[in-house]
């Protein structure tokens, strides 16, 4: 566990007054692939939230190689090597799509990421890079939205639901992806709601219910019937 | 004819300075600025009491003033706006409209009501001759190229540069550019920081075209206002465009009844809300 790259202890975060995670343990090794399954409103977006910044959480409650982050400016945790590619994709509608890749690039990370190597990965980003971002297909979207996280080179990239919407095929070449990203060191947490998906490309699995850790294990280790249990809770 | 074409061209391009200020904050954050008028009247009378300061030289006047109202709105913003920004626009109105009441009275208590204008030396009466019985005034044109330059460079801003990438960024999607690093609060005293910077130019131009009053500021205000709706929302060259069709429909109004123009220009106003109610070239949804 020390050596862990990002560690949450005891979680906890609140909307006003309601509660959304009710202490969550997590860690995260370096170059290490750990799925977070769980419902709608079981708080895997409220969880990545509160590791971006863009929810207020105590500082210990986040840990990054030990140092507590938790709560920090959002620019200043992106900047520490965080990078969240949304839930909905959210590119700039108003930018092109190199546009929004330079956007990520922002934060000024040194690192092996830049657009010739994006555009290498995902060339169809280099076809319609002129392009409107909002003229892209939902994949393209996509591999744009990654792509911009990609670009600020972080240490820890966070995609929360990146299959929504698409097509099975594209959702497969999205996530083929991902091995050589983190082939290279950088740690990735995939949000998913399907389960098959989400263990196909993950070492380990999270699954949320209600705020909670409901379950925790190898991705290969865990069975339907484990996993439907602590998914549903039934 | 031309006369009246040409001279509703060169009032458009007052009008465009008077505007996009206004344009620029509405773009970047979804603020509307109702002090916008009364600070085109503080930067004219700002002016008036800067050039003796500077010997009397305009340009160093200006030169002077656009720093100053830069560094204004950036602390503005960083002070006070940043503060009442929400989803909600009523925050950011209730405190624009508060600070247009400050700025008319607070002018009123030190300069009276009285209209005063910048001494230009001569410059508002020379006049270029193009022809027999044509002549153009040099301030009016001066006025004029100045407004389309600084439509061409916030347009150059926007679409060329990083920090315009970031302010498009910003307008679209404010969590999502913080998860970039971007940090908001700082490119908003920016963008308040040009527009100040607009606003105040637009105002040392209007003391020298003509005379600055404390209570001029809701007039200009409306003057404003109209140029950007009539071009539509959250595009520069869209907010020249409604400058010159109000400036010019103003003219041709004068022309026909000394009492009609800008009671001709509210109403082209209307009819454009009525046909195009988001405007001629509308960048901005919602």
């Amino acid at each position: 566990m020390s050596d862990a790259l990002i560690e949450t202890r005891n979680l906890k975060a609140y909307y006003g007054d309601a509660q959304a995670l009710f202490g969550i343990d997590f860690h995260l090794g370096e170059g290490e692939i750990v799925a977070v399954i769980g419902a709608n409103g079981a708080g895997k977006s409220t969880f990545m939230k509160a590791l971006t910044g863009l929810l207020k959480v105590p500082g210990e409650s986040v840990l990054l190689n030990g140092e507590a982050i938790g709560g920090l400016p959002v620019g200043e945790i992106v900047r520490k090597g965080l990078a969240l590619v949304p839930e909905g994709r959210r590119l700039f509608p108003s930018l092109t799509v190199e546009e929004n890749l330079l956007m990520g690039a922002f934060a000024r990370r040194p690192g092996p990421w830049n657009l010739r190597r994006l555009y290498t990965m995902f060339p169809t980003l280099a076809e319609k890079k002129d392009l409107p971002s909002i003229s892209l297909s939902g994949g393209q979207q996509q591999m744009a939205a990654i792509g911009r996280a990609l670009m600020s080179n972080p240490r820890i990239l966070l995609c929360d639901e990146i299959s929504l919407g698409l097509a099975p095929i594209v959702i497969k070449e999205i996530y083929d992806s991902l091995p050589s990203i983190a082939s290279e060191g950088m740690s990735v947490v995939v949000v998913e709601q399907d389960v098959v998906v989400a263990q196909g490309v993950s070492a380990r699995v999270y699954c949320f219910q209600e705020g909670r850790v409901s379950l925790e294990g190898a991705s290969k280790d865990l069975t339907r019937d484990q996993i439907s249990q602590a998914y549903f809770g039934v | 004819m031309i006369e009246t074409v040409v001279q509703g061209l060169l009032l458009g391009g007052l009008y465009c300075l008077f505007a996009l200020g206004l344009s620029l904050m509405f773009g970047v954050m979804r603020l509307t600025n109702i002090a916008q008028g009364d600070l085109i009247v503080l930067g004219g009378f700002s002016a008036i009491v800067l050039a003796p300061l500077l010997g009397l030289n305009i340009w160093a006047t200006c030169l002077v003033l656009l720093p100053l109202a830069y560094a204004l709105g950036y602390f503005l913003q960083r002070g006070v706006l940043n503060r009442a920004l929400d989803k909600d626009p009523l925050p950011s109105l209730v405190v624009t409209f508060g600070l247009a009441i400050v700025v008319q009275n607070g002018l009123l208590e030190v300069f009276s009501a009285d209209p005063r204008s910048l001494a230009s030396g001569g410059l508002n009466t020379q006049s270029l001759h193009i022809g027999e019985q044509f002549a153009v005034g040099i301030l009016p044109l001066m006025i004029c190229v100045a407004a389309v330059l600084c439509t061409c460079a916030m347009q150059l801003l926007f679409n060329k540069t990083a920090l315009g990438r970031a302010f498009r960024a910003v307008s679209d999607d404010q969590e999502v550019a913080e998860l970039m690093g971007l940090n908001a609060r700082k490119l908003f005293a920016i963008a308040t920081g040009i527009a100040f910077a607009l606003i105040a130019l637009a105002g040392f131009f209007q003391s020298l075209r003509t005379t600055v009053s404390p209570s001029d500021g809701p007039q200009l205000l409306l003057f404003a206002f109209e140029s950007v709706i009539i071009g539509g929302m959250g595009s520069f060259w869209g907010t020249f465009v409604g400058a010159m069709v109000l400036g010019l429909t103003q003219q041709v109004g004068f022309k026909v009844d000394p009492a009609w123009g800008v009671w001709l220009g509210h109403l082209v106003f209307l009819a454009v809300l009525v046909a195009r109610p988001n405007g001629l070239f509308p960048k901005t949804k919602g």
